[in-house]
């Protein structure tokens, strides 16, 4: 038997990564209430493999549910920083995008990005359980391909994060 | 013989492992479908064990935090090979029953060291109740492993499973002590209403707040392990063991098929209440089941 190159060994394990992602149940803003359904009976997301965790340490997604203060950033960089590689960020609605209602609030952030590295954005306000688990099996896609590197991103340009995080929360 | 107490010694811990492996997967698609769901894959278990062990980074608070899950899947496997089962019986000898009763504690005690040395408080809150838990479900269980002790007259587990071949299971000859039996291996496997320790709600899962990782993986295994040993020690008192492998099978799941049912239904103890509900109704039952032995 040959020994498993890297290559294959990084398959199989992306492979094993995507039929089970844990999500951290951790809610900002109106976002929150299109989960409790997208779990439940109705949209049932266990179906792929997903469930809802409540410590960071356990979990592999976390999800940025609506708009972002400057005092919840704080928390939700403690929490990614928390988690364990690797690891996925959802953002959720149109706010973690461009801030969306929230354009020009002195309090809110406007661009996730810049802070914590996004791998996948769900448009809409508020996006539906079914672009919610559409959005889940397009992360599973990217894990697959080996794209959602957001993880690794945020190692790689630490500076530019922190530089980014200084200057909101001082 | 030694050749085979060898082989047995391998073979044991991963029929035990597969056994309550099985019995997790089996929970999540009956659980679901009393939910009226779906349901996750029905290999979803492994998935998640495997994904665990494949984290790429682990994070440890100290030297015990990390031997903590080593240590309760040691106890684990050790107390598994305490347990006889389908007429195999590696470590069985005089007084093993008592032996098993210090040993099965191990598991906790491993889990309460690592999650100690983590400083979280959801942890330490996990840990007290883990611990005043089990000395709820502890004093029953002292009490019927006497009566069973004392109707046998003796102290050996494959003895007691002999004792009761050809159908004269202890499940008929002292029915209020498998009664409490069941109720005590229902409280130890943590379910609702007992599944306080690990409370999501309220304490972050307890203990394993501060794990993930590898570390995570061992627990999740562990608790296969675990699922084995609280139903198979229940199986071999009160059920009268099996002959083979696939019999001592359907009676597990037997047990495990009420227990699930159980768990469905009913909502979370307090501690207080968890602990006031074992020293209370199935202490009494236990202590008349013991009063009835000492009489006959």
């Amino acid at each position: 038997m040959d020994r498993l190159t890297e290559e294959q060994a990084k398959t199989i394990a992306n492979m094993l990564r995507k039929r089970s992602l844990w999500m951290i149940h951790y809610c900002t803003g109106c976002g929150a209430i299109e989960l409790p359904p997208t779990m439940t009976s109705r949209y049932d997301m266990s179906r792929f493999g997903l469930a809802p965790f409540v410590t960071p340490r356990q979990s592999d997604i976390l999800l940025v549910t609506g708009y972002v203060n400057i005092k919840t950033l704080r928390r939700i960089i403690t929490v990614y920083e928390q988690m364990l590689d690797p690891k996925y960020v959802i953002g959720f609605g149109s706010c973690p995008i461009n801030g969306g209602v929230y354009w020009d609030s002195y309090s809110v952030i406007k661009r996730l990005d810049r802070y914590i590295p996004v791998d996948l954005y769900i448009a809409g306000c508020m996006p539906r359980p079914e672009a919610v688990i559409t959005a889940f099996r397009t992360l599973m896609d990217m894990i697959d391909q080996g794209k959602a590197d957001g993880y690794k991103r945020y190692k790689r340009n630490l500076a530019y994060y922190k530089e980014n995080q200084r200057k909101v929360l001082g | 013989m030694v050749i085979d107490k060898i082989f047995f010694t391998i073979i044991t811990p991963i029929f035990a492992f597969a056994v309550g492996l099985s019995f997790m997967m089996i929970k999540l698609k009956v659980s679901a479908r009393i939910e009226r769901r779906y349901g996750p894959p029905i290999i979803q278990p492994i998935y998640n064990i495997l994904k665990l062990l494949l984290k790429e980074e682990n994070i440890s608070h100290g030297v015990i935090f990390s031997l903590g899950p080593v240590i309760a899947l040691a106890g684990s496997i050790l107390t598994v090979l305490f347990i006889p089962y389908a007429g195999i019986k590696l470590f069985t000898g005089s007084g093993d029953l008592i032996a098993l009763m210090y040993i099965m504690v191990i598991g906790s005690l491993g889990m309460a060291l690592g999650a100690g040395e983590s400083a979280n408080p959801n942890a330490s809150i996990g840990i007290s109740r883990a611990l005043t838990l089990m000395l709820g479900y502890d004093l029953p269980f002292v009490i019927i492993i006497i009566s069973v002790v004392l109707y046998y007259h003796t102290t050996n587990l494959a003895d007691i499973v002999a004792a009761q071949a050809h159908g004269h299971w202890t499940l008929w000859s002292l029915p209020l002590s498998a009664i409490v039996g069941f109720v005590v291996a229902y409280g130890a496997l943590g379910e609702h209403p007992f599944d306080i320790i690990t409370a999501p709600h309220e304490v972050a899962t307890g203990p394993m707040v501060e794990y993930g990782g590898k570390h995570l993986g061992f627990l999740v295994i562990n608790h296969a392990f675990h699922i084995y040993i609280e139903i198979a020690l229940f199986v071999d008192l009160f059920l009268g063991g099996a002959t083979n492998v696939l019999w001592f099978y359907v009676k597990m799941f037997a047990v495990f098929f009420i227990m699930m049912l159980f768990d469905e239904v009913y909502p979370r103890f307090k501690i207080d209440d968890a602990v006031r509900f074992f020293w209370k109704w199935p202490t009494i039952v236990a202590l008349i089941s013991l009063i009835i032995v000492l009489v006959k």
